[in-house]
């Protein structure tokens, strides 16, 4: 029986397909491609970073590189990432449909993400952009040289690659969950992209338009941001930050979602209070969108906003905390495996937990003031970004591999990668929490000489991750020509996803399930052996 | 109930209902996160509209506000005929449905070039924002400010209006061409919301542009 | 299940529409009028309030949403105070500066 990738192998039926599943492999190599070109701006920072001096790169050219590692990283690699590749291959089979509810739109969205992608790439190429991936005026709207309107032009497009994305996957999960799939059977998966679609939605809009004011503000000089004209460049920043931090949460969720699959298949149990799960998921959406200005406590906002940022700031922790208990209270008694993606799931665990804790600290007024504009919010939000988000995307990459392509990758330098994806990631970015503490500025090419041993482990560690990122590139790609078929479910999983063949037939299914089982239906059972040949 | 209509259930769907709620459902969605994109320039609005008060009052002055209120007429009276079209859709009637559907696309025609009149009249009195603005007054700076939101929010429900327009056309055509029936209407139904929420865009724009402080 | 919901025959009528058109013609001429007087800061509050009026009678009826099923209520709803809660915070900042 003919699956969903050879169906039919012409140039035309992929690129017209609307399939769910070949649309998310379209988005996989999108997204890789700017991993890639983020990669490689964070590269030539950590070089330039390895002495005090400003060797490599001068100032403005170093802005450029960590303008384009942000905006590359954010809005064209995390943000889509676990949604378009795992949400739209999976929420469908999950819940038992066919496809999302609407398949063109699905494909809209990727070539709109697309041409959002050539404007930023040609941005980029015509000599990039200066501002930091945050566009704060006036600097942006007025005084930067760049290419800030083109660039902008890549962003406010691939939203609504995003938005619609968002929007699929909310009337998708209401309106086709099959027979008896009620609301607490869904996967927690489902309910993280529940979560994730709705931040998607409300959120995304008001970035669109805030970089439309700030391309007719470079176009017409009218003040709107301008403080010589009667501007106020705060106002850019409540915009801003309005979607760009429920974005994080954009980011985090889907990965939350992965960890919930995960931790129950490898540790063979029932997943511990699935509805605290379910509910912190739309708490943290929620909630999400009331904290935005801790970004500005040190801009001039208003102390008492800055107090009442601050408190809900904190209760936005709660739920995630919630999250981090349930995983944890998941593995008592278990039989835990130690494969590939487990070892990405458990250090998703302790690294966000990190990275939420300096949250916290950074969500109090006194120690921001120290703290803001420093590499401890670096390290911060990349403790959550890499140590917890990419983590989770790798774990997702290898837990649903054998589905996606019908092959196992060999669990040995699975195994070996995650490791080393994991002392490099800490080597790379504890540092930069002592750097942070210590004084160093974020975005400067240059810093005193007593920083140097420090930023030396940061880079040294930045290599071992590269490494670490690039090893899963070359055995997942080995794998689809040598290796071994994976079968209907060689982890022994629940969910309607493993039911299905791997990789699955275009329609899913033959026939559309009926669902009697709840989710997570574990009962410490023994997991599948792998074969010989994917060790 | 499952339909045999094959040729109007798109394959992911197991009833018609199904994909007349996912329809609804979706495009209220996308109602949603246009309140947001409006919402951004109502919220900046807000904003110097509490900083320069006195600006705004002035620069309100200086639009047409009866000519604005005969243009709020007229995208009301679009809305009921919009309403009136799906109506005739719910109904299976044809003939009515075009009627309405061009007495809509009519209205919204008299509503751009109206506020092409507008424009026009903005930028030959130096009220467009940028280089040639110029405005009597302590405030030139806040006032252009105001021009500026004045420009690009009823410039942004404009475009919104044009998109509108276009897809009411194309509307029009399906049904010349017998694509709706009583079972199936479902683009009719969306385009309607769309353009019922376009004019409550213009519901709200009209006062907070046109009527700042009193008419002289 | 959730997509058993029955298409929502409205039960609006012509006659119904029309009424309503007039009423909403009737509120705009009261939020010109209003703006003749001159009630201080309570001009805006009457402007809003008729805006929201008419705004309402067109997503209840117009928009069908009062006939329809709550998700659609819920949605809506969700996307007015979602701009409500950023005007709310945002003034946080704006009321208090010094």
């Amino acid at each position: 029986m003919k699956n969903y990738l050879t169906q039919d192998i012409s140039l035309k039926s992929w690129l017209l397909t609307k399939d769910h599943k070949r649309i998310a492999l379209l988005y996989l190599i999108s997204i890789t491609f700017f991993f890639a070109i983020g990669g490689f701006a964070a590269l030539c920072m950590r070089l330039e970073l390895l002495t005090p001096g400003p060797d490599l790169l001068k100032a403005a050219n170093y802005n450029k590189m960590f303008t384009l590692h942000g905006i590359s990283m954010v809005f064209f690699f995390l943000i889509p990432s676990i949604p378009t590749v795992f949400g739209n291959f999976l929420i469908p089979i999950m819940i038992g449909a066919r496809d999302l509810a609407f398949p063109r739109l699905n494909l809209a969205s990727w070539y709109i993400y697309t041409l959002g992608a050539l404007f930023a790439l040609t941005a980029a190429i015509l000599g990039g952009v200066d501002t930091g991936w945050t566009f704060y005026t006036p600097y942006s709207s007025t005084y930067s040289n760049t290419h800030v309107v083109l660039m902008a032009t890549g962003i406010f497009v691939a939203g609504f690659s995003s938005i619609f994305t968002g929007l699929n996957f909310l009337v998708t999960i209401h309106k086709m969950r099959a027979p008896g799939m009620t609301w607490f059977r869904l996967p927690l998966f489902v309910w993280a992209h529940y979560a994730t679609s709705i931040i998607m939605v409300l959120g995304t809009p008001v970035i669109a338009i805030t970089l439309v004011l700030v391309g007719l503000e470079r176009l017409f000089g009218v003040g709107i941001f301008d403080p010589r004209l009667g501007g106020d460049p705060l106002l850019f920043q409540h915009l801003f930050w309005f979607y760009s931090h429920p974005a994080v949460y954009i980011m985090i969720l889907p990965g939350m979602g992965v960890i919930s699959e995960i931790i129950p298949c490898f540790s063979r149990n029932r997943i511990f209070g699935y509805e605290f799960v379910a509910y912190s998921s739309i708490a943290i959406a929620i909630l999400g969108f009331f904290v935005w200005g801790h970004h500005m406590f040190i801009t001039g906002q208003s102390v008492y906003a800055g107090l009442v940022f601050s408190l809900l700031s904190f209760l936005v922790a709660i739920p995630s905390a919630i999250k981090a208990f349930t995983w944890t209270a998941t593995l008592y008694k278990g039989r835990i495996y130690l494969r590939t993606p487990m070892i990405y799931a458990l250090g998703f665990i302790g690294l966000f937990t990190i990275g939420g804790l300096t949250g916290l600290i950074l969500a109090s007024l006194a120690t921001d003031i120290h703290f803001h504009d420093t590499y401890f919010v670096i390290a911060h939000f990349h403790y959550i970004m890499v140590g917890a988000t990419m983590m989770a995307y790798l774990g997702a990459l290898h837990f649903w591999w054998p589905k996606i392509t019908g092959k196992l990758y060999p669990e040995f330098w699975g195994r070996i990668s995650a490791v080393i994806v994991f002392l490099g990631f800490n080597m790379t970015f504890f540092p930069q929490f002592i750097l942070g503490y210590l004084g160093m500025p974020r975005r400067y090419h240059v810093y005193p000489p007593e920083f140097q041993v420090l930023n030396i482990f940061s880079t040294a560690g930045a290599t071992i991750l590269g490494v670490g990122y690039l090893m899963p590139f070359v055995y997942l790609i080995w794998s689809l020509k040598y290796g071994p078929d994976a079968g209907n479910n060689p982890w022994g999983a629940t969910g309607l996803e493993w039911k299905t063949v791997s990789p699955p037939i275009t329609e899913n299914f033959t026939q559309i399930p009926t669902v009697t089982e709840e989710a997570y239906d574990y009962h410490q059972e023994p997991m599948p052996d792998l074969p010989e040949e994917a060790m | 109930m499952s339909d045999s209509h094959s040729s109007i259930l798109s394959h992911q769907f197991e009833t018609l209902d199904q994909q007349r709620a996912s329809a609804e459902f979706g495009m209220w969605l996308f109602l949603v996160t246009e309140v947001l994109f409006f919402g951004g320039l109502f919220v900046s609005y807000a904003v110097y509209r509490y900083l320069y008060p006195v600006a705004f009052a002035e620069s309100s002055q200086t639009l047409d506000m009866w000519l604005g209120c005969f243009n709020t007429f007229v995208l009301l009276t679009s809305s009921l005929t919009m309403a009136l079209a799906v109506h005739a859709a719910e109904a299976g009637d044809k003939r009515k449905l075009i009627r309405f559907l061009l007495f809509t696309m009519f209205l919204g025609t008299v509503f751009l070039v109206i506020k092409g009149f507008e424009y026009h009249h903005k930028f030959e009195h130096h009220l467009v924002p940028g280089a040639h603005f110029e405005f009597e007054g302590p405030e030139k700076e806040h006032a252009q400010i105001f021009f500026f939101l004045y420009f690009v929010m009823t410039g942004i429900h404009g475009l919104h209006m044009i998109i509108g327009l276009g897809v009411l056309s194309v509307l029009i055509l399906m049904a010349y061409n017998d694509r709706f029936s009583k079972e199936y209407f479902n683009p009719i139904h969306i385009t309607g919301l769309y353009w019922h929420f376009v004019d409550i865009v213009w519901i709200f724009l009209y006062p907070f542009l046109y009527l700042i402080g009193h008419p002289k | 299940m959730s997509h058993d919901t029955a298409a929502p025959h409205s039960p609006l009528t012509i006659t119904f529409y029309v009424k309503l058109y007039i009423g909403l013609l009737v509120l705009l001429l009261a939020t010109v009028g209003a703006s003749y007087l001159h009630l201080g800061p309570f001009n805006f509050a009457v402007a809003f309030t008729i805006a929201v009026i008419k705004a309402l009678l067109v997503i209840l009826y117009f928009m069908h949403v009062r006939f329809t099923e709550k998700l659609i209520w819920l949605t809506a709803g969700a996307g007015f105070l979602w701009l409500a809660y950023f005007l709310g915070l945002l003034f946080n900042d704006y009321l208090f500066r010094w």
